[in-house]
């Protein structure tokens, strides 16, 4: 316990260290994860940008649960320009996050922004779309649909849990629908893939250009898959694809960015580890307080959100694989 | 944010209790959640004279949060011999008592879900032969707002549809199944909405009794149930030898609408 108790003190100190080499110019930074300093009498979110690619960057949050000491940014971001303006990947958890966000891109490029995408319908993808007004914003039309139902308890969630770096944060909605396909703008041309299996909708944007994949929710690397509105074989149906797709670097929304298929094998593990045990587990007759309280791979305990975010995954999905068990017998 | 959970409840396990045991006159009688609802909750559930002891062999285990506060999952068991009743209290609930529980010839333990109003003690007060009331518990965390939010088929009307239907299924032989020696474990699931009667103009409707008889009609278990059980309720028994089945399942709800239902 002892141990447990001083290892978020280390964690503290490592991305202390890890922050240091981030204050040099972006163009040093490529290769560097540049975990954000988070200043909460400020409530700045001491966003970065750290080139992938030639005019690529990802916005990295930190590899964690929600918590207002990390100012409940746990995503990363992007922005790519294009020469005829910036593609923003998704806004963040607040109002302020999507201001502070605006504000780095503008330091970042003179280009001004074009067009916001997201990637699927979680709050943290699109609670900073206030900054972005007059901004076309995109996302798919099941993606449009589940914010629109999930918009007013994700404000309310998210102030409970991160409390004043919500301060003004209203849900502003999407403006315009993007489907799967090619996407071109300026000297840029991308290639949206839409899956499903995180969400009911999961966008996958490819930078034609430079390779760089911004692969949303359906990777996480180094960290407990989220399931609020997961499908775990339709999910696991989606990497398969993703895994033929050869990507070289791969932008998650959670965890360290990486190349290669590190984090879809580590998401793939999971999830199979989830659907194989839960589907013995709900077969046997256990309840979800023996689900709760089973011993994982040793593996994923390494990873962050460790076990607050298996206490949710049994909660979202442990009751369809109990009905699946107790339901093909006879009722009345 | 964890850690510090983890520590309060290695204070409440290692430091507090021989405390509070060792000067039972404290405002809290002993409890070890340091509960102001403990003593009157006592008072209202069992009465003036009901002799209690806080006792660790009364285990009620639930998850350290809850993420979906209208399905907290909560499992009582007890090693206790003799136990004629189980009551589980929510000391911080609008409606606090959850449902009561007669073993007769089952184990005396329970699964169930139930709704959460906001972070709170839940309790397990384990009546023995003696008459003396057991009580253990566990503290589950919550952003609120389980009792006072209709469930989905309240929400979209679908509960007409399948009100009082019952699907389950006994589990023999499953040594598999952890934290008990029971040789047989009843799971059933029946589809009510079981209404607060906290959400505007939704009146309570709740299940409020459940029986299950083996094959020989002898009654095996007994339970009331209350508004705080979540929707379409799922409940776990469990029992020291398989029962002959098929098992019946009848009950009531508080508009008088029957369930009668068979397991295999």
């Amino acid at each position: 316990m002892t141990r447990t108790a001083t290892l978020p003190g280390a964690l503290v100190l490592a991305a202390a260290l890890l922050a240091v080499p981030a204050q040099q110019p972006v163009s040093a930074q490529q290769g560097q994860a540049a975990a954000p300093q988070v200043n909460m009498a400020r409530l700045d979110y001491g966003l970065k940008a750290r080139a992938l690619a030639d005019g690529v960057y990802v916005v990295e949050g930190a590899n964690a649960d929600f918590t207002p000491a990390n100012g409940c940014n746990i995503i990363n971001t992007g922005f790519i320009t294009t020469g005829a303006g910036v593609l923003v990947i998704n806004t963040g958890t607040s109002r302020l996050y999507g201001e502070q966000l605006r504000a780095l891109i503008a330091r970042t490029t003179p280009e001004p922004v074009a067009q916001v995408i997201h990637l699927n319908l979680h709050p943290d993808y699109f609670l900073g779309n206030q900054a972005f007004a007059g901004v076309p914003i995109t996302a798919t039309a099941a993606t449009r649909a589940g914010m629109q139902r999930e918009a007013a308890s994700y404000e309310t969630n998210l102030y409970r849990l991160c409390g004043d770096w919500m301060k003004g944060t209203e849900a502003r909605l999407p403006t315009q629908t993007i489907g799967p396909g090619p996407l071109r703008i300026g000297q840029r041309e991308f290639e949206l893939r839409e899956y499903r299996g995180h969400t009911g909708s999961d966008l996958v944007l490819i930078d034609k250009t430079s390779g760089v994949a911004f692969v949303g929710g359906l990777v996480f690397a180094d960290r407990v898959p989220t399931t609020p509105h997961a499908d775990p074989k339709a999910w696991l149906a989606a990497l398969d694809s993703l895994a033929g797709l050869k990507l070289g670097t791969v932008v998650p929304s959670h965890g360290p960015v990486h190349q290669g298929t590190r984090g879809l094998q580590q998401t793939r593990d999971f999830l199979r580890w989830l659907d194989t045990s839960f589907t013995q587990w709900a077969s046997q007759g256990w309840e979800m307080n023996d689900v709760l309280r089973a011993a994982p791979p040793e593996a994923f305990t390494r990873w962050a959100a460790w076990p607050a975010e298996y206490t949710r995954n049994v909660a979202h999905l442990y009751p369809g694989y109990e009905r699946a068990a107790l339901q093909p017998r006879r009722s009345p | 944010m964890l850690p510090r959970r983890l520590l309060l409840s290695a204070c409440a396990a290692l430091l507090c209790l021989p405390v509070l045991a060792a000067a039972p006159n404290d405002s809290f009688e002993g409890d070890p959640f340091q509960s102001f609802q403990w003593p009157e909750l006592k008072k209202e559930f069992l009465g003036r004279g009901a002799r209690t002891q806080f006792d660790a062999r009364v285990k009620v285990q639930g998850p350290t949060f809850a993420e979906d506060p209208m399905n907290v999952p909560i499992t009582v068991s007890t090693d206790l011999p003799g136990v004629q009743r189980i009551v589980v209290l929510v000391d911080r609930n609008p409606i606090r008592k959850v449902l009561e529980l007669q073993p007769l010839a089952a184990q005396p333990a329970v699964s169930f879900r139930f709704k959460l109003e906001q972070a709170s003690p839940v309790r397990a007060l384990v009546q023995t032969a003696d008459g003396l009331w057991h009580v253990g518990g566990t503290w589950v965390d919550s952003a609120g707002g389980g009792c006072t939010v209709s469930g989905a088929t309240r929400a979209d009307g679908s509960w007409t549809q399948t009100l009082g239907q019952v699907s389950g299924r006994v589990f023999a032989g499953q040594a598999s199944t952890p934290g008990g020696d029971s040789a047989a474990r009843l799971r059933v699931r029946i589809m009510h909405p079981m209404d607060t009667g906290l959400v505007g103009g939704i009146p309570a409707f709740y299940v409020s009794k459940l029986s299950v008889r083996d094959a020989a009609d002898r009654e095996l278990l007994r339970i009331q149930t209350f508004e705080p059980v979540s929707e379409n309720p799922v409940f776990s028994f469990d029992f020291a030898k398989p029962p002959p089945g098929p098992l019946r399942i009848t009950g009531v709800d508080n508009n008088g609408n029957r369930i009668n239902s068979t397991v295999e």
